[in-house]
């Protein structure tokens, strides 16, 4: 089962031509993703050439892209200046899943993208500033080193791309493996929260439990705890990034401050500690406490 | 990045916000043309990026050992005085309650026309994360801290969302008014005020906007005394001429060096140096140092990101960075390694080595895309890099590393800080 995307996920990329976008499009097809080409505007009509020396049609639209290859998913690299553009356009065409990979997008255009995003509530956003979506071994979208990734049963979401990693080698390693693995990404504005990957993996068959990484900076962590206590019924395990950073600083990621007294990770450590959260004191330890949390539940 | 109160003024003033009459000064000189030109009493105020200015010490040094006096910010009652304040400011550091510890220098100093004050309100304009939207906050409890209000009486805080598309509605700010207590002509002066503040916000990329106070004066108009402003780092793009209003007094060097090679780095006070790739991961590193690190009176002397795809160069720039700090004892280097493989990374490690001359131990902590590659290539480099298991492993290496190096030096040992709150969790 797996949430959000599978082997019929049909993959573009906007921004292929470019150096980045090439890069990562190749990975997705190196991966077995189901790729069916790529938009740069200005260059549809050419023929995008992948490492492999298969043949992919560039498109002037994502519009175009979805009538003429049926594209259902759009992975964006499109430098920040214009990737709320690009996200937007995703948006109007109704592209059912958008992955927008882009770091240091400014946040008043992610007003706009916030606001199309209400009127078309059939498309799935993911990011701005993350590292993508995976389902091992059916479909990678983004920018996370697939084959660290073993499809099982722990349903991973992050705000953070290499503590991700952490989680899947060390998920891989103790034999449980991934369902979908989802970066949300580390703005302060952004698509999917963890609320929404929690509803998924809830209801996903094939999650047992689910792997929360959060940050310092805003509350999403909170409201998440808030959900997990009134509907989660799988295992949890959480990790928060930032307990000793100073107040007022922005530690790398934009969204990753804490603002005045709000924000803090001892705040969003109490909140998931009550909702019945297992917390790993360390990223090395998620995988063990993973383990401990289902010998507990038996 | 944050702005001067005398940028953040400019900015305002733009954008059609109500403000007294002002000319920033970088000598005493100009101060006193300044005041005679506004007309005295005038107001001095120190140009630091902190809070608290009025109620803070003016020093000849930055670790504030001389004295030269109290308060950052006042008032002259004739030109003479305005540039006697002046020289007393300028030139020298400010410390307040936020500055930590340390003085700041002050080479600006805002000399502004005086007011009659009849009642000092709050208004701010900044992100709700939650709701995806700019919120303004205002109170009726003007020069207070706002989160102590915020804790004690937090029926005085009012907010209202903003449609980023259309800003602060009249309706909107004209209830705001009413229930900030303002009569209908105070609320008339308001409206605009309140409404050229969100503009400011909105058309400048600002991610804080804080007026406090925001004073309406006795002859109603309704004006910014006070600015608190700072833009969206990720917008400065379409601002040139506000980035090239940074002040580099403001700035940590390495903070400002790091992000010019796209890089994000954090000055800590402790003595382990590292460097991680992810921001995520490089937080969780400063927690994981703080956390098996306490017993040797370990600590983070610094956060640094080097991005995903770090190369060699960025590599013997992140190590210049660190070793540059003399509270360095020791480096832990914590990559997981994706896109980034590990043998390139450790190849990076091994050059920067080489062309930086390493002087203090280096504890290294390698796992992911090929992993055994980068761990044999330190290991056979000749090398003393200490190599690391996993996370855990490296902050205690990097810990008894840092202690050894003390040792070896004839230091003391560090004194064992408090223990970090308990992780242990109650399994369901």
């Amino acid at each position: 089962m797996a949430v959000l995307v599978n082997r019929d996920t049909r993959l573009i990329c906007q921004g292929i031509t470019g150096k980045v976008g090439t890069f990562h499009s190749n990975g997705a097809i190196a991966y077995g993703t189901r790729f069916v080409g790529g938009v740069t505007p200005g260059k549809g009509g050419q023929w995008w050439t992948a490492d492999d020396g298969s043949r992919y049609p560039v498109w002037n639209t994502v519009a175009e892209a979805m009538r003429e290859g049926g594209a259902n998913a759009t992975m964006i690299f499109v430098p920040a200046p214009a990737a709320a553009d690009a996200i937007l356009e995703a948006i109007e065409a109704g592209m059912p899943l958008i992955v927008a990979i882009t770091e240091g997008i400014p946040v008043r255009d992610m007003y706009a993208v916030k606001r199309a995003l209400a009127a078309h509530p059939e498309v799935r956003f993911i990011g701005p500033n993350c590292p993508g979506i995976i389902t091992p071994g059916e479909c990678k979208i983004g920018i996370m080193p697939g084959y660290i990734h073993r499809r099982g049963s722990t349903g991973i979401v992050s705000r953070s791309g290499t503590l991700t990693y952490e989680a899947v080698y060390q998920t891989t390693r103790c034999g449980l493996g991934q369902s979908t693995c989802i970066g949300i990404g580390g703005d302060p504005i952004k698509g999917l929260d963890f609320i929404d990957c929690l509803r998924l993996f809830n209801e996903d068959p094939e999650t047992e439990q689910i792997v929360l990484i959060g940050e310092i900076g805003g509350d999403s962590e909170e409201r998440a705890a808030a959900y997990i206590k009134e509907q989660v019924r799988k295992p949890v395990i959480g990790f928060i990034a930032g307990t000793r950073a100073p107040k007022g600083k922005r530690m790398g990621h934009a969204g990753a401050i804490v603002s005045g007294n709000s924000g803090t990770a001892e705040a969003k450590l109490a909140a998931l500690r009550a909702a019945g959260v297992h917390i790993a004191e360390s990223p090395a330890t998620i995988g063990e406490t993973v383990l401990a949390a289902l010998r507990a539940r038996r | 990045m944050k702005l001067h109160e005398f940028q953040g003024k400019a900015l305002l003033r733009q954008a059609g916000v109500p403000l007294l009459a002002g000319r920033p000064c970088r000598t005493p000189d100009e101060a006193e043309a300044a005041a005679r030109e506004l007309g005295p009493p005038v107001v001095v105020k120190a140009q630091i990026h902190a809070g608290g200015r009025g109620k803070g010490t003016v020093y000849a040094d930055a670790a504030c050992t001389t004295l030269v006096r109290q308060g950052g910010v006042a008032l002259a009652a004739s030109p003479e005085e305005a540039r006697q304040l002046a020289g007393q400011l300028l030139g020298n550091y400010l410390r307040t309650a936020q500055t930590g510890g340390v003085g700041k220098r002050i080479n600006t100093v805002l000399v502004e026309a005086g007011c009659r004050i009849a009642r000092e309100l709050y208004v701010s304009v900044l992100l709700d994360r939650a709701a995806a939207l700019p919120v303004l906050v205002a109170s009726d409890a003007g020069g207070m801290d706002i989160e102590e209000l915020a804790a004690r009486e937090p029926q005085r805080i009012r907010r209202r969302h903003i449609d980023p598309a259309l800003g602060l509605l009249e309706h909107q700010a004209r209830r705001l008014g009413y229930e900030l207590g303002l009569t209908p002509p105070q609320v008339a002066q308001f409206v605009p005020t309140a409404r050229a503040l969100v503009r400011a916000f909105l058309e400048h990329d600002a991610d804080l906007v804080e007026i406090n106070p925001l004073v309406v004066a006795a002859d109603d108009r309704v004006l910014a005394l006070d600015c608190k402003l700072s833009i969206d780092d990720n917008a400065l793009f379409r601002h040139p001429e506000i980035a090239a209003w940074l002040d580099p007094d403001e700035e940590d060097p390495a903070e400002l060096e790091a992000k010019r090679h796209e890089m994000a780095f954090v000055k800590l006070d402790g003595n382990i140096g590292c460097m991680v790739n992810g921001a995520g991961l490089a937080m969780a590193t400063i927690d994981a140092i703080a956390l098996y690190g306490w017993q040797q009176g370990a600590a983070p002397a610094n956060f640094l990101d080097v991005g995903g795809g770090a190369s060699a160069e960025k590599v013997t720039i992140a190590f210049k960075l660190i070793l540059r700090d003399p509270a360095v004892e020791a480096i832990l280097v914590n990559i997981f390694g994706g896109i980034m493989k590990c043998d390139t990374i450790a190849q990076g490690v091994l050059s920067a080595v080489r062309e930086v001359g390493l002087d203090r131990p280096l504890v290294v902590r390698l796992e992911g895309t090929r992993v055994e590659e980068g761990k044999r290539l330190l290991a056979e480099s000749g090398l003393a890099v200490i190599p690391a298991d996993d996370l855990k492993d490296g902050c205690i290496k990097a810990a008894e590393a840092a202690a050894r190096w003390r040792a070896a030096r004839g230091l003391p040992p560090r004194p064992p800080l408090p223990a970090p709150a308990s992780f242990a969790t109650a399994i369901r």
